[in-house]
């Protein structure tokens, strides 16, 4: 099936249904992905970007449905990372007179990747390349966003902005276009890609956001490299960049804890309550049972956060651990944050809890709450509480 | 002489050293840089460093 996207631009990239860990295990892929590839048709034929390497003989056999792959002039290589680079050695192999485009940190990383040598030329912000026509493409840098190499590579036909990894989704789909997606489901994979990829680089989204505004070249559409298309609704996709990278969450509360028997998740549920009481919707997550992407998706609009675990070797426990270690480089900004958790003797994790929310840069807005071994009912209502507390300064002072 | 850190990649700018691979010469302060200089390591803009 051909899907031609745009007047001679076609969407000739692959659908994987099957993954459901993506970068090594730091992303999980709820319903698969998509490996976004664009065939233009102009007196030059040009691919943007290819496809993971496993699926490279499927775009290829999609390229055919078209035009002969030998035929291929030019390819443009928005970015190194191997999803959208993998099927280069075959396509080189299968377009043997095609010369490559990217920026110079693409071509050090696709060197360091691959080990060809290949035709190659360094393009940089403002720079065009005729496909002949009335198609010119035009490059924009776009250094960390989200590798140093990133670009994104404007199609003046149609005004398409192919923006690779940035306003993506990991969402395997039928459809090709984000209008063709239920909103809620749609926009709930944007969140999810959003916080655990583009959210510590917030400051460089903005400056982005304003250089394509700047710029003057009209959008159309604006099709990345994973998950759907966007067309008519591409300002929904703009502006929600621009709020979650302005880092100004709502007055929602996500609760992430570990336990080890049950003393923590006791503590937890009563916190929960306490913030139910003072208004303020809440999400909870036993880190060991809970998708650690959805939960970051989540904290993405929350502006609060509490975290919890038993004391392990005086520290927290393992998983709520890791957890902390990821949601620190991510950068969350503006939030209020607080502790709780269980212990036998000595204590640690609460202290520990609170030391990464500290170098995190979020403010805590209670001291953290502990209560040994298994919580009385005492404790429980101090819990309570604290999350009615914590609910309080989320909220604000009455305005 | 100040040094500065990238924010996004935690690179280190250091003005005896320089940047030779911009062709920047050892000695050159931070604000001396120009405006198109950006980080070697991860290549964004001045904008986005700060003071060590």
């Amino acid at each position: 099936m051909r899907y031609e996207i745009s007047k001679d631009v076609f969407w000739v990239g692959a659908v994987d249904w099957s993954v459901r860990h993506f970068h090594g295990y730091t992303f999980n892929t709820g319903s698969g992905t998509t490996y976004n590839a664009y065939l233009i048709l102009g007196e030059k034929i040009t691919l943007i970007d290819t496809v993971f390497g496993p699926f490279a003989a499927e775009l290829l056999e999609k390229i055919a449905e078209i035009v002969p792959p030998e035929k291929i002039d030019y390819i443009v290589a928005n970015h190194v990372e191997t999803d959208h680079s993998g099927a280069l050695t075959e396509i080189m192999r299968a377009a043997p007179r095609a010369k490559l485009f990217g920026t110079a940190k693409c071509r050090e990383g696709l060197y360091r990747h691959y080990y060809g040598d290949w035709p190659f030329q360094t393009v940089k912000t403002g720079d065009t390349l005729s496909l002949g026509g009335d198609k010119t493409l035009t490059f924009i840098e776009a250094p960390m966003l989200h590798w140093p190499d990133s670009m994104f590579t404007y199609l003046d036909a149609g005004q398409v902005l192919f923006s690779n990894d940035a306003f993506g989704q990991h969402l395997a789909h039928s459809k090709r276009f984000a209008d063709e997606v239920e909103p809620g489901i749609l926009m709930r994979e944007a969140a999810k890609y959003y916080a655990n990829i583009l959210w510590p680089l917030s400051r460089l989204v903005l400056g982005k956001i304003a250089e394509l505004q700047k710029s003057g070249l009209p959008v159309s559409m604006i099709a990345p490299s994973h998950g759907m298309i966007w067309r008519g609704d591409r300002g929904v996709i703009l502006e929600n960049y621009a709020r979650w990278a302005q880092n100004r969450p709502e007055a929602k509360a996500v609760l992430v804890y570990e336990t080890m028997w049950g003393g923590t998740e006791k503590m937890a549920g009563a916190i929960y309550s306490g913030l139910l009481d003072a208004g303020v919707e809440t999400a909870m997550f036993d880190i060991n049972r809970a998708d650690r992407t959805e939960i970051i998706g989540r904290m993405l609009e929350a502006g609060g956060y509490l975290c919890g675990s038993s004391t392990h070797d005086n520290s927290m426990l393992p998983n709520l651990a890791g957890f902390m270690h990821l949601l620190k480089g991510l950068k969350p900004q503006n939030r209020i944050a607080a502790a709780f958790g269980s212990f036998g003797w000595a204590g640690g994790a609460v202290k520990e809890i609170e030391q990464i929310f500290r170098e995190t840069g979020l403010s805590l807005a209670c001291e953290g709450i502990s209560a040994q071994y298994s919580p009385d009912p005492r404790d429980l209502e101090k819990c309570r509480n604290f999350g009615r507390e914590f609910g309080r300064k989320l909220i604000g002072p009455p305005k | 002489m100040s040094k500065y850190r990238c924010t996004v990649c935690g690179y280190i700018y250091d003005p005896e050293q320089g940047d030779p691979s911009a062709g920047i010469k050892p000695g050159t302060e931070f604000e001396s840089l120009p405006d198109t200089w950006v980080c070697p390591e991860c290549g964004v803009g001045k904008d986005m460093f700060e003071k060590v």
